[in-house]
């Protein structure tokens, strides 16, 4: 880390962008765009929620302990399963609606961390925090975005095209042979902002992570590996991530007749999407 | 060559049903609207979940995987789905004789699902069906949208098929002349309770 060419922010700087900010939201305002409130609620919360992370990554860094690494990891994981919970339309009943999200991620993202750490990046200690939690972070955000939307089209559209499904099962299809086109639908859905960003970085857009790093005085040709890493590492849990979910709901979709039980999808009325 | 029997179905809708229908016969059934002919078959489909038993010749429905029954004892409902654009994509294995007995001409497969009649797509999702080559058919008002010309393409397709390969048919009707023409045994469904009509 070169911290003699690292600029450091003052709270001023901070508040001359956070202005910014105000004054889109005094424009949301003027226009009745309906969208101030949200912004200026959002703006706050990401406020105390990165100040608190800092602080705790203070903390964190300082003691090193595993069990406080294991302890941030599971509260970071159970946020990012409620959630995708919290985004769906239709979850499915009981346990499963936030048990098929969560265990997706856990499976992908935890495990794609650990092949990182242990494999690519070898820090010593393999769980040092310093990159185990943005790591996981970084997996856990784009993975829970992924299996989010994932879901939220299976679950759509199973019960828009419960008819199709039966019509096929009728003809004697399996659950899977049934349920595919629109499985098929609901992966590449979840896999289209992963695909789109790797497709466009560098030429459109700066990643957000390899701009933080060029700002904080990293060499390009350096951010620009790690950037591909982190690329890289999202693909895949994002992909893994999202096959899981999807797997694991439709098998709850269906019961060992092979037969559709939509009745164990729910409408979740809080959630955003189409009315 | 296959017989079809329930012992006492019980589902939603469906209060303890027994039925038998012989090889290649075909029995039908008939009620008000909301009294479960569509629940009963789709119970007997393995469509929505059931108590009692169904028998496909000496074979019970237990020792069938749910697709597999499915294949066997087919449901062909009231109105069709399809998944794909066109006719086409659906047509795997579709017997050209069906399409002609039906009324249609081969270059039907490439029209358009969504400029289909609901007529045409009840005559089609037929040809679909028969197309698996199942054992038995259970028919949900195969010919509510159909003149009369076709209702009696669709009646000769289906009496075709019992007498080539023995299969047998249980035939919702709403139209009682239909009934006599198509079924040997006759059925009564009122509220959920099947009884024979012979036995009234």
């Amino acid at each position: 880390m070169q911290t003699d060419t690292l600029i450091a922010l003052s709270p001023l700087d901070l508040g001359l962008a956070a202005s910014l900010v105000l004054a889109l939201a005094a424009l949301s305002w003027q226009l009745r765009l309906g969208i101030g409130r949200r912004m200026l609620v959002a703006a706050l919360r990401s406020t105390l929620q990165l100040l608190l992370l800092g602080l705790v990554l203070k903390g964190l860094f300082n003691s090193a302990s595993p069990w406080l690494v294991a302890a941030l990891a599971t509260v970071m994981l159970g946020v990012a399963g409620y959630e995708v919970m919290a985004r769906q339309r239709y979850r499915l009943r009981g346990a499963w609606g936030y048990g098929a999200g969560t265990l997706s991620m856990f499976l992908s993202s935890f495990s794609i961390t650990l092949l990182a750490l242990l494999t690519v990046l070898q820090p010593v200690p393999w769980y040092a925090p310093q990159y185990a939690i943005p790591l996981l972070g970084m997996l856990l955000g784009n993975t829970m975005n992924g299996i989010a939307v994932a879901l939220d089209s299976l679950t759509r559209q199973t019960l828009e095209k419960r008819h199709q499904i039966e019509a096929r099962l009728a003809l004697g299809y399996t659950a899977t042979e049934a349920i595919e086109h629109i499985r098929r639908d609901a992966l590449r859905a979840g896999l289209i902002p992963i695909v789109n960003s790797m497709t466009t970085a560098g030429i459109v857009s700066l990643p957000g992570m390899m701009t933080g790093q060029i700002l904080a005085g990293s060499p390009p040709m350096e951010a620009a590996k790690y950037q591909l890493l982190i690329l890289f590492l999202i693909a895949a849990g994002t992909g893994l991530g999202s096959v899981a979910a999807v797997m694991i709901a439709s098998q709850r979709l269906f019961d060992v007749r092979s037969r559709l039980r939509r009745e164990r999808l729910s409408p979740h009325l809080h959630a955003p999407g189409h009315g | 060559m296959s017989r079809l029997r329930v012992d006492r179905l019980t589902a939603h809708g469906v209060l303890g049903a027994c039925l038998e229908v012989e090889q290649g016969a075909c029995s039908a059934i008939h009620g008000p609207s909301g009294s479960g002919k569509t629940l009963l078959l789709r119970a007997i489909a393995d469509l929505d979940e059931a108590d009692g038993e169904v028998w496909l010749d000496e074979a019970p429905r237990s020792t069938f995987s749910g697709p597999g029954w499915r294949r066997q004892v087919m449901y062909l409902a009231a109105e069709s789905h399809w998944w794909e654009q066109t006719v086409g994509p659906h047509a795997v294995n579709w017997r050209t004789d069906d399409l002609d007995a039906l009324g249609f001409d081969r270059d039907v497969l490439g029209w358009d699902i969504e400029r289909l009649s609901s007529g045409e797509r009840q005559r089609l999702a037929l040809a679909r069906a028969l197309a698996h080559e199942p054992s038995a058919l259970l028919l949900d008002e195969p010919t509510a949208n159909l003149d009369a010309a076709n209702t009696g393409r669709v009646e000769r397709v289906i009496a075709d098929w019992r007498e080539a390969g023995g299969g047998c048919v249980l035939w919702v009707s709403h139209d009682p002349a239909q009934r006599i023409r198509v079924a040997g045994r006759q059925y009564h469904l009122f509220n959920g309770s099947l009884s024979p009509d012979d036995a009234d």
